[in-house]
């Protein structure tokens, strides 16, 4: 807080001279940029080839983003807007205060990514993760979860407050359809509980208060690397994996609109890209030339992803929405 | 802030110019914070939807588990506070200061202890499946009721316990010289204390209740448990519907200050008259009976509140060795916001205090609205609150450069309803009790304040500024919008940690975030229980 006001100051004072630095603002969510999230790292990689300075206001979580950036409207300080979901990218677009990148990068991300105001800079599938020690036999499909015995319980987040919970309701729908409201009926006995967020669920589950707790299948590796501990895995299901995928986009109203392409451009190579697997505990949208990090190397991946178009995502997310609170709530 | 009212030859009462304008000032900060908030959120919305089944099923819940929650808390605080006021025992104060811990705890660690204790693998369950039965399933309303007690018994306790101390010592002595034991003796003495300290004490963690969501959430099973506060969350969070957040922030307005309302028109004053002070010594209650079933109660209320506590301390102390460089720097952040948010909670209450007891001598029911508004904010959504003095204060100057400021701000208006509610009533009854005398003496101004007041109200006023200094360190609620980069205070720095998914490590963030939290208010107590009373 000291050091936005010294800076703010030190702007004012520079902005008279002529050899001011320029500054780049990045809104993005609290975690990103805590000095356990990608945002320091990044920050200095970036200040060392742009000869700007590079800054990162954190605007509260994911969905916070779009509703902080809805309410500055085009008077925002924010040059890029880092952190939304593309769940989200629909409804973004259509505040009209976002502009096309107009590049055409390769990226990593399963089924390719061509959409043309957001830019992914990471993604991960959803998953349900186990301990080996507690759960011998993991349900192979959502399928076989339905039919399997009484203790194979789950604890989840609600999809109102979570976006693993978005995650897992867009998920039963894209496979089940119609039938989706059915399939949480049938789901209900199993689920513990549902949270407020990530880190209860997790907790509940590490607790053992339930078998398996809705997460990423990038998860497990978190324990290997940081915890030394391969006893967590993701439970790999038949019908394929809903995938969360990060993005970030340029603001119409802009002052620094080469300096924000330079940023977009930045963040699908290595200086960006080869923070985001230990720190935001995600693949990075472009695979880092070293590789990725060894806990990720050895995960088992999905046969099959699921994620529904940018432009139908708001449309599938009310009408699962009613029918996941109408099961539920019997 | 002299003597609330004062008295004057005609027999008409009259405030005090000062006691009206810093009492003005406060009330007129709590509702712009409050009904304020609410009407600029409406004034910004585009167009907001009417409110749908969903939202009258949350409506019903949040009303049935506050009132629940408040109803037990308060019915179980009664044979715990009677017993800890009636007993002397090495130990007794720190009990009583531990009464303020499981209050303090973050949310998160709160649910995952009372988890560790009442959960299907908890220390329960473990224990009823090696004599043969079964586990235990809380996840619903039995969840919900069992986590809010455990939260909210100690405060209500403490509560009680004050309206205990606010029986003059010479009553006690005059009842045992009159012989008068067992009912009437309830009757006489300590119905009355508690007709005056209860209704607060239930209104109170009714409004805590019905503001709960991750709690009521977690442990209530699944969308069953769906509060107001999460429909408000959500309607701000996924589809940014300013005017339905809104809508449903009014109605949990609506609910809460008619439940204040009704809370202030159940309580009457004690009216014991004044005494000398001093320590009240308890005839009664000597009998073997009386004394195993005290500590029976005190023990039992030990092990229910003690239990989560130690098994979230268990599950923290691992990970206090790998909390990072910046936590320290956090802690420090968050010890200079918690003082001044306790200043400014009990400079707020005292004047909203004076206020209302100086009114209340001329119409008593515009003291009792005065009294419910005060308990209002505890009513306001964090986000609402939030968002709208976003959109307030960003024409004139960016909310980031004053983040720390207004969280301090915010975090004393939450802290507010409960320094009122334990500064009141020794409020009411000193000016009662000792105005005419000061003001026949001519006393006024700081004497009135440093020889009447203050050694009259130095326990609650300790036991508020701790709770305020408490309260204000484990907030997270307001500084998600207005956080600046890289300046964390430490319960978003623990969130940090969880977010990048190092539980071990936000376990030992948390651990030092509920001990210094606690220290603070230990402090602050233990300043104000050095009184004598």
């Amino acid at each position: 807080m000291r050091t936005s006001l010294t800076t703010a100051v030190f702007a004012l004072i520079l902005a008279g001279g002529a050899n001011a630095t320029e500054k780049l603002t990045v809104y993005t969510y609290d975690s990103f940029v805590t000095e356990w999230g990608p945002g320091p790292k990044i920050e200095a990689n970036f200040e060392a080839v742009c000869d700007c300075d590079l800054e990162f206001v954190a605007a509260g979580d994911g969905a916070a983003l779009l509703g902080r950036i809805k309410l500055e409207g085009a008077a925002t300080e924010a040059d890029i807007v880092l952190g939304l979901d593309a769940n989200l990218a629909a409804d973004a677009a259509a505040t009209g205060l976002f502009t096309p990148h107009g590049l055409t990068p390769e990226t990593d991300v399963p089924g390719g990514w061509a959409d043309p105001v957001f830019l992914p800079y990471d993604w991960g599938w959803f998953a349900f993760v186990y301990d080996k020690t507690r759960l011998a036999t993991p349900p192979g499909s959502l399928a076989a979860l339905l039919d399997a015995p009484d203790d194979v319980t789950i604890v989840i987040q609600d999809p109102r407050s979570s976006t693993p919970g978005l995650g897992l309701l867009l998920w039963v729908k894209q496979i089940y359809g119609d039938e989706a409201g059915a399939v949480w009926e049938r789901l209900a006995p199993r689920i513990v509980t549902v949270t407020k967020g990530w880190s209860e669920a997790y907790g509940m589950f590490l607790e053992g208060e339930a078998a398996m707790a809705l997460s990423y299948t990038t998860s497990p590796a978190y324990h290997a690397i940081a915890e030394s501990d391969d006893t967590k895995a993701a439970a790999i299901f038949s019908e394929g994996h809903y995938m969360q995928v990060e993005i970030a986009g340029k603001l119409a109203a802009t002052d620094q609109p080469a300096l924000a392409d330079r940023f977009l451009e930045f963040m699908l190579t290595d200086g960006f890209q080869a923070a985001i697997p230990e720190t935001n505990w995600m693949y990075p949208a472009k695979t880092p030339s070293a590789g990725l990090p060894e806990g990720f190397t050895t995960l088992p991946r999905p046969q099959k992803t699921l994620i529904y178009p940018v432009s139908e995502a708001k449309s599938a997310r009310d009408a699962a929405l009613a029918e996941w609170l109408e099961a539920l709530s019997k | 802030m002299a003597g609330g009212a004062q008295q004057v030859s005609a027999g008409r009462v009259r405030l005090h110019p000062a006691v009206a304008i810093s009492g003005g000032a406060a009330l007129a900060l709590v509702l712009a914070l409050t009904i304020g908030a609410v009407a600029v959120l409406a004034v910004s919305a585009e167009a907001g939807a009417g409110l749908s089944a969903p939202d009258w099923r949350a409506l019903r819940f949040t009303t049935l588990q506050a009132f629940l929650s408040a109803l037990i808390s308060v019915a179980l605080a009664i044979p715990l506070a009677r017993a800890l006021a009636r007993r002397r025992f090495r130990g007794r104060g720190a009990v009583v200061s531990l009464l303020g811990a499981p209050f303090l705890l973050p949310v998160i660690v709160a649910i995952l202890g009372v988890v560790a204790i009442w959960g299907r693998s908890g220390m329960v369950s473990q224990a009823l499946l090696a004599v043969g039965f079964g586990r235990l399933d809380i996840y619903g309303l039995p969840g919900v009721l069992i986590a809010h007690v455990f939260f909210n018994l100690p405060l209500a306790t403490r509560m009680l316990l004050q309206g205990w101390a606010e029986i003059p010592a010479e009553r006690w002595r005059l009842a045992a010289q009159l012989g008068v034991e067992g009912p009437a003796l309830f009757r006489l003495l300590e119905w009355p204390a508690l007709r005056a300290a209860a209704p607060g004490a239930f209104a109170l963690i009714f409004l805590i209740c019905a503001t709960s969501f991750a709690v009521a959430l977690a442990l209530g099973g699944g969308p069953r448990a769906t509060t107001l506060e999460l429909a408000i969350y959500h309607a701000m969070r996924f589809d940014f519907d300013l005017g339905r957040a809104a809508l449903l922030a009014g109605l949990q307005f609506a609910l809460c200050l008619g439940l204040a309302l009704f809370a202030a028109r159940l309580s009457a004053p004690a009216a014991f008259g004044p005494g000398h002070g001093g320590a009240p010594l308890r005839w009664d209650g000597r009998g073997a009976a009386a004394r195993w079933g005290d500590g029976a109660v005190i023990a039992l209320g030990l092990v229910f509140l003690a239990s989560p506590i130690l098994a979230a301390a268990a599950q923290g102390a691992p990970g206090l060795l790998s909390m990072g460089a910046g936590v320290w720097a956090a802690a420090g952040r968050s010890l200079i916001v918690a003082p001044v948010a306790a200043a400014l909670a009990l400079a707020l209450a005292l004047a909203l205090g004076a206020l209302i007891a100086g009114i209340e001598a001329r119409r008593p029911g515009a003291g009792r609205l005065a009294e419910a508004l005060g308990l209002l904010t505890l009513a306001v959504s964090p986000f609402v609150a939030g968002v709208a003095l976003f959109i307030a204060l960003r024409p004139f100057v960016s909310p980031v450069a004053i983040a720390l400021p207004l969280v301090a701000l915010i975090n004393a208006m939450i802290a507010l309803p409960f320094a009122l509610r334990l500064l009141l009533p020794p409020l009411r009854e000193t000016a009662r009790d000792y105005g005419p005398l000061a003001a026949s003496l001519g006393m006024s101004g700081f004497a009135l304040l440093r020889l009447v007041y203050l050694p009259r109200m130095r326990a609650p006023l300790g036991f508020a500024a701790g709770l305020a200094a408490a309260l204000s360190m484990g907030d997270l609620g307001v500084i998600a919008l207005f956080s600046a980069p890289g300046a964390p205070t430490l319960p978003l720095y623990m969130y940090g940690l969880m977010a990048a998914h190092r539980l071990e490590a936000a376990g030992g963030a948390a651990l030092l975030l509920t001990a210094l939290s606690f220290g603070i208010f230990y402090i602050c107590d233990r300043w104000g229980r050095h009184a004598p009373a």
